[in-house]
């Protein structure tokens, strides 16, 4: 069973600040870790292959800074790590990045492929979808656990806001995991000594068979015609009354903008 | 003289960091309060590999070096005395003295458990009448032919309750002084050695330190770590790379505490200012965090040194005397900046000021720590 893993490296939007002139992120100064979603699709895997043995491969695209990422993914258990890196993949969107990926994958041996849901930096969870969509292979989102795997199936649970649903498909077969699906495990201290002694594969523009006018900058449909900050009006009304009168004045309140129904 | 990281040691402290956070700081107040050994982090360590920082991988451990484990008992200390100590003994005083002087058949059946982490060791020197003056050991084992007969007891030992293998030292020759006594490996559950009392502590809470005791107990020849009478040479080794441990955990509770005073006087305003702002505070918080840099710069040297195979023991002892000595000021110091807060159990700061104590004091004194330096400059 060959499990690839789609991974992406992702500033730490907790420590995010924004140029609020320019409109763009200070990326300056700020970490950069594993996107959430995506560790816990390696976790995922990770406890498969502990089960029922296979090889992990992990996959990213990115600037050559994400081999840092793939280091610390050969620590937590990863038997190979691939990095898809060229200046002509820069500044895609999420459809010129699943061109590249699913390009890329033709040469990746997989039955399954774990994606995160979405990336706390574009938030789109849009790759995912489109590499399957791409690779004309079935997709399952939104999974919050993998029930059974089998040399021809999966089974897992897929989560919506306010149920779940079963699904099984054939594989191979894409499917996108939620962080709370499996918490991911620290890096081993024996595997972190290892970790610098094994290859990361690069995979280049010319390593792969594409049309240049559907990746990177150039090929991406989405155009950023301008980013802000959303300005935060506070306008903020103070009354002083009694315990009965202030309750009924929050529902009269509520009701009234419509953030409850009658 | 290089003051970077490799890369190995840089993303094995980003580890160290992370598990130290979530899974130690959480419980920290709380072992401290119920003086409970806290055996769920042990197996969490022993998961990923922290029971064995610097011994080989064939030999059970994960292959990496003394500077690794320092950076392993500070990050844990950072937060938590009582879990610094617990992998310092552990790795310190009962893997190395195996790794250093056992024999092959001894690193297979003792010491690949215990750097694995599926067995926890423990250190026997201390005895009522054997402090600083070590060499003054009144449990003696007597060569029977295949085995030795051990009699007498140890006290205020380093997991002692919880540790599944014990290094001990023994007289097996009193006319010999220090020459005549040598250390056995002795597994718990022997016959007629039992755990004593267990103490209870000013500080490092959680940390379980118990008097052992032995009666008639019949070690085997195989379990005579070296040769018979290097005892003490064994002990001195062992206790050698002890210091930069309990050095590390006194920088990890030094850091630990400044970094709440730090925390705490951007928070706190009075005067109408962040009393961050106040120059009492930055002048204290620069002299404090300029020593444990340099606290940190000579425990490291002594990890370095070792790693190297060069000589160490002044220089584990200077680790240790002053890394000690700015534990007991930072704490000391923080708890004075949190002021009224400080002296409560809402903040960490009097636990860290209570575990930074006995840093001083175990693994050789400032005194015995003094008597080596000057000892070698003096020579």
């Amino acid at each position: 069973m060959n499990i690839v893993v789609l991974l992406k490296q992702v500033p730490d939007t907790t420590e995010m600040k924004i140029d609020k002139e320019r409109g763009t992120l200070i990326r300056t100064g700020v970490p950069t870790i594993t996107n959430p979603d995506d560790l816990s699709g390696l976790e995922i895997a990770l406890r498969l292959k502990e089960q029922n043995g296979a090889k992990i491969t992990c996959v990213t695209m990115g600037p050559p800074q994400a081999e840092s990422m793939l280091r610390e993914l050969y620590a937590m258990g990863a038997d190979e790590c691939i990095l898809i890196s060229d200046g002509k993949f820069g500044g895609a969107d999420t459809w010129a990045t699943s061109n590249t990926l699913s390009a890329a994958l033709s040469s990746i041996p997989f039955d399954l492929i774990i994606a995160g849901r979405q990336a706390i930096d574009g938030d789109t969870a849009q790759v995912g979808p489109q590499t399957a969509e791409k690779l004309n292979i079935p997709q399952i989102t939104y999974v919050d656990e993998v029930i059974a795997l089998t040399d021809k199936k999966i089974k897992v649970k897929k989560s919506l806001e306010s149920t779940y649903e079963i699904i099984e498909a054939d594989l191979p077969c894409l499917i996108t995991t939620l962080s709370s699906a499996a918490k991911p495990r620290y890096m081993h201290v024996k595997k972190i000594h290892e970790a610098f002694a094994k290859e990361i594969r690069l995979i280049t523009f010319n390593d792969i068979d594409i049309d240049p006018s559907i990746i990177g900058l150039k090929g991406s449909p989405t155009k950023v015609k301008k980013t802000f900050t959303k300005e935060v009006h506070k306008n903020c009304d103070v009354l002083v009354l009694e315990p009965r009168e202030s309750a009924r004045k929050i529902f009269e309140t509520l009701l009234d903008n419509n953030y409850i129904g009658k | 003289m290089n003051f970077d990281l490799n890369a190995t040691q840089a993303l094995s402290l980003k580890l160290f960091k992370e598990f130290a956070e979530k899974e130690v700081q959480p419980i920290a107040a709380e072992i401290d309060e119920q003086e409970r050994f806290p055996e769920e982090t042990v197996a969490k360590m022993a998961e990923i590999g922290m029971m064995g920082i610097p011994f080989p991988i064939e030999e059970g451990g994960s292959g990496g070096d003394t500077l690794t484990y320092v950076m392993a008992v500070e990050e844990l200390s950072r937060h938590c005395g009582t879990t610094g100590v617990i992998l310092s003994a552990h790795t310190s005083l009962a893997c190395n003295p195996i790794h250093s002087f056992g024999t092959e058949e001894q690193k297979e059946k003792y010491l690949i458990p215990l750097a694995n982490g599926s067995k926890l060791g423990a250190f026997g020197l201390t005895e009522p009448n054997a402090g600083s003056d070590s060499a003054m050991q009144q449990t003696v084992a007597v060569n029977e032919g295949n085995h030795y007969r051990v009699n007498g007891s140890k006290i205020f030992i380093t997991n002692g309750g919880y540790a599944d293998l014990f290094i001990i030292f023994a007289m097996t020759d009193k006319s010999k002084g220090t020459r005549g006594i040598s250390a056995f490996i002795l597994e718990k559950g022997t016959e007629g050695f039992t755990i004593g009392k267990t103490e209870h502590k000013l500080g490092i809470k959680g940390s379980s330190t118990t008097e052992l005791i032995f009666k008639d107990v019949l070690v085997s020849k195989e379990n005579l770590l070296g040769q018979e009478g290097k005892g003490f040479k064994i002990a001195m080794n062992t206790l050698d790379g002890g210091r930069i441990g309990i050095a590390a955990q006194a920088l990890g509770i030094a850091q630990g505490a400044l970094d709440e005073a730090v925390k705490y006087t951007k928070e706190r305003t009075q005067f109408g200012r962040s009393i961050s702002s106040f120059q009492n505070s930055q002048f204290k918080i620069a002299e404090l965090q300029t020593k444990i840099d340099a606290a940190r710069l000579l425990t490291y040297r002594a990890a370095c040194l070792k790693d190297k195979g060069a000589p160490f023991t002044t220089e584990a002892a200077m680790a240790k005397l002053y890394a000690s000595d700015i534990a007991m000021e930072s704490t000391r110091e923080s708890i004075q900046l949190l002021g009224g807060y400080g002296y409560t159990r809402e903040y960490p700061v009097e636990r860290m000021y209570r575990d930074a104590k006995i840093t001083e004091i175990y693994e050789g004194t400032s005194e015995v720590q003094k008597m080596v330096i000057a000892g070698s400059i003096l020579k």
